[in-house]
């Protein structure tokens, strides 16, 4: 407990700070081009601007250790330079009191965009409740290009199975290394008791490794492969909740960001789909599930991210359709299905959902990968932290990172042996051979 | 062949009081016997099936308008079971194939029902009348079904409940002192609603249909079928059907039932429809100055008796206007009769009232 306070507290300290360096757009905007940065006055979209400011976060944190208490020193000593800077007082170069930092957050955009994002997503259902199609659609890519759907007498064999697909992204210079776990065979057996104990596992298994790697003494590369965020598919069938959603969903709340999805939402008019919703938001309360919350938006947002974020809050579950078939539609091309009766755009924010979970995706990837950094694996790590000692076959990390020193030193006093020994033989060579060898 | 069936049903003394039976369409009657009243008694000599020469009119054919009202008086009764997940549609089916609340849950969507921790078999009936015959129409529901964690062996329950209808029957069939009229609870038709999906048939749809189709006529369909698009029903009937042939799963109508040529040919095209891609519905809407019934998203109106938009109507004229009598006696004259001879092999001789069949209810 007295672990998860301290950690929030932390993450709410940077994120004051970090505020204050980030300027609001908004102040920048109103000047002309000779501001100090430059991509920040950029009046593309409003979503890219706030992405980019959430990217500096990202960065600030997970590289660069050090580099984020010089900062927070740094600005405790400037704030009245950081307020006056909030005024627009500062915003022309040649003002005297301009001291520059302001292009703080440009330099990290830099190094951050050369370094690339990591997002690793997961998507869990029954088959065929168009997972993998709305994958597609989200990320306009084919992730599953040469797929073999499984009979009927097939699947009562099958096992639950993960299957991980990579694939790397790039946008606007911009590169994303998005990685999809899958999980067939999920619900598919007439006996589901154990269906999701492979998923755990898994889930378990990254934040090991990720803790390992911390740990470890070589931390330069250290490779993000955690779940950040679980798409869970729910049936339009059903009247809600079946008893195996709400049992998976109690069991993985707590390792990672749960985004439930109503799939397949044309099965359903508007009257329904918003029972449905009620339902299942009823159902989460009363079996106490914790999904994943939006943050708010911040007071000092402007209003249309406000607004924004209020219908993101409202819509939740998202009742979706995917699909990557263009048809014609009203003399343009969409992307949709054709019914006999109609066809349902995917894009249409009246017909489905879409839009809205692929906005939410993008404008909160960062904060699913703090949630999951600072909740999910600072609680994973405490509880193995303390378990640790107990553990027989997994010695903690402590008595891990020991050895590994010990080996270290042995291995430096080693090679300072050969060292000493070959520069007593140079020595005594080079007496004979007159110098040529540095000593 | 089906005329000397129904030669022989006419013949009274009745021995087994049969299901009533309704006029059969007219191409049952033997072609040479003219179906009109009037007697030619020209001397023209027609040929009966039967090798015998007709020299005139006798008026045998009347029997069928006979049994007619005969049927009229009595009515007749029909039970039709539906089994699948919960949330498929089932009880609206219901009600829009009979197009009336008969089902259990005859309130409209804003139920809210917990699912049942086991599978439960209910059973609700109701008398419709249509055109002066009456029909008792019974609908057994099965919530529960499939919608556990773990969902092995759920169809032992609803094979117990159709094995008991059947038990019910032999009983009164076997008693010395019988009803004139036994009263049929046996299940005559089991729909079973398939998800969806768009892939495959799921491993629980596959024990089921596996368990049952050789106690009770079974019909899959697909429910909700406005979840898919033509080229995705088409592809997911095709793949349905062709587990179903891998898996030997014989669906009502049943190849090996087939009398002759006339029935073989009809069976061969609804076999190629099924199974029925339906969706119900009880709501009407106004489309095209017509009021069907329907369900209205935000991209158009489904029309449920649209043939362009679902099966429903092929499914209902099958199982109602073309096919019930038949259900009926396939239930009666094979399914039963299988149950009736395992039981009476099983114990060794026919015994009135005997409290042993209550125990022997095997696994059958």
């Amino acid at each position: 407990m007295k672990k998860k306070l301290h950690v929030h507290a932390l993450y709410l300290r940077r994120t004051i700070l970090l505020r204050l360096i980030l300027v609001p757009p908004s102040s920048f905007r109103s000047t002309n081009s000779r501001a100090p940065s430059g991509t920040l006055t950029n009046p593309g979209s409003r979503l890219l601007e706030f992405k980019e400011c959430e990217l500096f976060t990202a960065s600030l944190r997970s590289s660069d250790h050090a580099f984020t208490p010089q900062i927070s020193r740094r600005l405790v000593l400037t704030m009245s330079q950081v307020d006056k800077l909030k005024q627009g007082q500062f915003t022309n170069p040649e003002t005297p009191g301009y001291v520059g930092f302001a292009n703080l957050p440009n330099q990290v955009h830099r190094k951050s965009v050369k370094k690339g994002f990591e997002f690793t997503l997961m998507v869990v259902g029954e088959s065929g409740l168009g997972k993998s199609t709305l994958i597609n659609s989200l990320f306009l890519t084919d992730l599953y290009p040469e797929r073999i759907i499984p009979g009927a007498a097939e699947k009562i064999e099958r096992t639950v199975q993960i299957e991980a697909s990579t694939v790397e992204i790039e946008e606007r210079g911009v590169k994303l290394r998005l990685t999809v776990v899958d999980t067939p065979g999920y619900g598919d057996a007439i006996n589901s008791q154990d269906c999701f104990s492979t998923i755990i596992s898994y889930i378990d298994d990254q934040f090991e490794r990720y803790l390992h790697d911390e740990s470890g003494l070589n931390r330069r590369h250290i490779v993000d492969n955690r779940v950040h965020c679980c798409f869970y598919f729910i049936s339009p069938l059903g009247h809600g909740l079946k008893p195996l959603d709400v049992q998976f969903m109690k069991a993985i709340h707590n390792k990672v960001n749960v985004v439930p999805v109503i799939a397949k939402a044309d099965t359903l008019t508007l009257r329904e789909r918003e029972r449905l919703k009620r339902r299942i938001l009823d159902e989460i309360d009363e079996h106490g599930i914790k999904i994943y919350h939006l943050p708010d938006a911040e007071s000092d947002e402007d209003e249309d991210f406000k607004e924004q974020t209020r219908i993101l809050k409202a819509s939740i579950p998202f009742a979706v359709v995917g699909s990557n078939q263009q048809i014609e539609a009203k003399g343009k091309k969409v992307r949709g299905r054709l019914y006999p009766w109609g066809v349902v755009e995917v894009e249409n924010p009246e017909h489905n959902d879409f839009l809205k979970l692929r906005t939410m995706l993008i404008t909160h990837m960062q904060d699913l990968q703090e949630v999951t950094q600072d909740l999910h694996y600072e609680n994973f790590r405490s509880e193995r932290l303390k378990r640790g000692g107990r553990k027989g076959p997994e010695p903690s990390e402590e008595m891990d990172k020991d050895i590994i020193l010990q080996e270290k030193e042995a291995e430096l006093r080693r090679m300072q042996e050969m060292i000493a020994k070959m520069q007593a033989q140079m020595q005594k060579q080079g007496d004979g051979d007159g110098d040529g060898l540095h000593a | 062949m089906r005329r000397q069936k129904y030669m022989t049903d006419a013949v009274p003394p009745e021995v087994r009081p049969k299901p009533a039976v309704p006029a059969k369409p007219p191409h049952v009657a033997p072609p040479p016997i003219p179906s009109h009243p009037a007697p030619t008694l020209s001397g023209a000599s027609v040929r009966g099936s039967g090798g015998s020469t007709l020299l005139g009119y006798i008026g045998i054919d009347t029997i069928i308008e006979q049994m007619r009202k005969k049927t009229m008086k009595t009515g007749f009764d029909f039970n039709i079971m539906v089994v699948g997940q919960s949330g498929l549609g089932k009880s609206t089916l219901v009600n829009t194939l009979f197009k009336s609340q008969v089902s259990r849950k005859n309130s409209d969507w804003g139920r809210e029902e917990k699912i049942p921790k086991t599978v439960e078999i209910k059973s609700v009936s109701h008398v419709i009348e249509e055109g002066g015959v009456k029909m008792k129409l019974t609908i057994t529901d099965t919530p529960g079904f499939g919608d556990q964690i773990n969902n092995d062996n759920c169809w032992e329950p609803i094979s117990k409940f159709v094995n008991e209808q059947y038990e019910k029957y032999l009983k009164e069939e076997v008693n010395i002192a019988r009803k004139k009229r036994i009263p049929d609870t046996r299940v005559h038709c089991c729909l079973y609603f398939i998800a969806p999906t768009g892939h495959s048939l799921r491993p629980l749809d596959i024990e089921f249909m596996k368990h049952l189709s050789r106690s009770v006529n079974l019909i899959p369909v697909i429910a909700k079928s406005d979840t898919l698009t033509p080229e995705e029903k088409s592809e997911f009937k095709q793949r349905v059907r062709k587990e179903l042939e891998v898996c030997g799963i014989e669906v009502y109508p049943q190849k090996e039932f087939d009398d002759d040529i006339e029935d073989k040919s009809d069976n061969d095209k609804i076999r190629e429809v099924m199974p029925f891609a339906v969706v119900g519905s009880d709501k009407e809407y106004q489309v095209n100055s017509k009021r069907v019934l329907g369900r209205k998203t935000a991209w158009g109106i489904v029309e449920v008796e649209n043939l362009n938009h679902c099966e429903f109507s092929l499914l209902r004229d099958f199982i109602i206007r073309s096919h019930l009598q038949d259900l009926k006696e396939v239930t009666h004259n094979i399914h039963y009769e299988t149950y009736r001879a395992k039981r009476l092999n099983d114990n060794g001789g026919l015994h009135p009232i005997s409290t042993a069949a209550d125990t022997q209810e095997s696994n059958l």
